[in-house]
């Protein structure tokens, strides 16, 4: 059973839903007891830091998640969820969780690319440049587009947890892998078959990040 | 880099198809649900459903589309039509919708663009615009005039003010379509479109006049969009999305040709 941590960060159905199509039993919930007897966590959002991490703080899901990672459970962070587990968010310039080092940076103002002026946020497909050999993305195509929704990217103070980059403007990491941990700042769950292939490979990921 | 999307753009009628032709002569052309899968298998980028009826019944028999649609496609939807408040948004949003979009609502009521907003962050909120040329005067400089109900009432109020304004009060994207053009196949308006998208930070999604895939070409560099909205070019079987992007790829435009 994989585990989706409600914790009021947006609806979390369309996660649900996917997971459904590939047949795989799921459960939204914020009981953590429930949560600790799943398989998998997968930690969605989207919103703001400031207003996820009161409401995980208020909740306590907020040691659980450390808890879940550090024990080994396989845990998948999608977008915002990706974003609390960093030290902190330029974001409301919130304290997050702490469990990857580094800091979640707003896009510059002034983003470009060549004469044009980027639009924040950044929203749409774009190419996520995969580490090789992960489990979690085997049999992505090499050209595969994934959904974006973003006005704030993954800085991790170690680049040797990035685990793919995009570029808008910037090179920035678009996903974080290490041990039995993985996190996107995109959307598997809307990025058609290239997201349910990701999807479906968390899910029968035993946690570790060797092939 | 990013992807220009292209976004098939479904009107529904009483949980059935339509696809308006100068927004009178509607023709019904089936189910939503297979429609949308139908696309998403193509390759469209994204869905707007337009609720065309809106009544009470209708937006009982639209949500259940909605859901259904939610289950059958892994891409993102928008569902616009008759949504008035932030309950309206949040039983689209709940039934699967990852974005609503408001248009005359709007422009009588601004302030469900902030509360929407706030209720759902701004990345859910589309703005739709309608919008038709007049000649410039002080109280439209821009000499583009937003209207409502379909075109039939002018409002006084300037395009482009309005798009900024709306921007201001967090709207994540809009989508601008030119009266004009819409149901000509002649092309987007690609002036205003490169005016509007010009003048915000936001996304925009040009809407209207679409026939053929130079089109699509025109409003998505001479037009600055950042989306294309198709509807009839596709649903008669004119043309394809796989042959749009890549028309689109042959002529420099990036678009997601892996799905």
């Amino acid at each position: 059973m994989i585990g989706i941590v409600d914790y009021r960060a947006g609806n979390l159905t369309s996660v649900a839903r996917a997971l459904e199509s590939l047949n795989e039993p799921c459960m939204i919930t914020n009981d953590s007891r429930l949560l600790d007897d799943a398989s998998h966590i997968i930690f969605p959002g989207v919103g703001a830091a400031g207003a996820a991490m009161a409401n995980l703080r208020e909740s306590g899901l907020d040691g659980h998640l450390k808890k879940w990672v550090q024990n080994g459970k396989p845990v998948l962070g999608i977008c915002l969820g990706t974003q609390v587990i960093f030290d902190r968010s330029e974001e409301d310039d919130t304290p997050c969780l702490g469990i990857v080092p580094g800091v979640v940076k707003r896009f510059p103002a002034d983003l470009r690319e060549g004469e044009q002026r980027l639009k924040i946020p950044h929203m749409g497909w774009n190419r996520v440049a995969f580490r090789k050999n992960h489990p979690v993305f085997a049999g992505i195509p090499e050209d595969a587009e994934f959904y974006f929704v973003h006005s704030y990217y993954p800085a991790p103070a170690d680049e040797t947890w990035a685990a793919g980059w995009t570029d808008y403007g910037i090179r920035f990491c678009s996903a974080v892998a290490r041990g039995n941990l993985v996190a996107v700042q995109f959307h598997p769950e809307k990025s058609g078959r290239p997201g349910l292939i990701l999807l479906a490979n968390f899910c029968r990921w035993g946690g570790s990040d060797a092939q | 880099m990013l992807s220009k999307r292209i976004i098939p753009c479904l009107d529904v009628r009483d949980g059935r198809l339509t696809k308006g032709i100068k927004f009178k002569e509607n023709v019904d052309i089936g189910d939503p649900v297979q429609a949308a899968r139908a696309y998403y298998e193509q390759g469209a980028d994204e869905i707007v459903f337009y609720d065309i009826t809106a009544s009470a019944e209708a937006r009982a028999i639209m949500l259940d589309v909605v859901k259904r649609v939610a289950e059958t496609i892994f891409i993102p939807f928008s569902v616009g039509g008759g949504i008035r408040t932030v309950d309206d948004m949040r039983q689209v949003i709940l039934a699967g919708a990852e974005k609503v979009s408001v248009n005359s609502e709007a422009v009588k009521n601004p302030g469900v663009i902030r509360d929407g907003a706030r209720a759902f962050g701004s990345q859910c909120i589309v703005l739709g615009m309608d919008v038709k040329k007049v000649l410039a005067s002080r109280e439209i400089p821009s000499g583009y005039e937003m209207v409502i109900h379909g075109g039939r009432t002018f409002t006084g109020l300037d395009a482009l003010r309005w798009a900024k304004e709306a921007e201001r009060l967090g709207a994540g994207e809009i989508c601008l379509n030119s009266i004009d053009a819409d149901g000509t196949r002649d092309g987007y308006e690609l002036d205003l479109t490169a005016l509007i998208s010009s003048h915000v930070g936001i996304p925009v999604i040009a809407s209207g006049g679409a026939g053929k895939p130079e089109h699509l070409l025109d409003v998505l560099t001479r037009g600055k969009a950042d989306a294309a909205l198709i509807a009839s070019m596709v649903h008669y079987r004119t043309h394809t999305i796989p042959e749009i992007k890549n028309f689109l790829h042959d002529h420099g435009v990036k678009t997601r040709l892996q799905w």
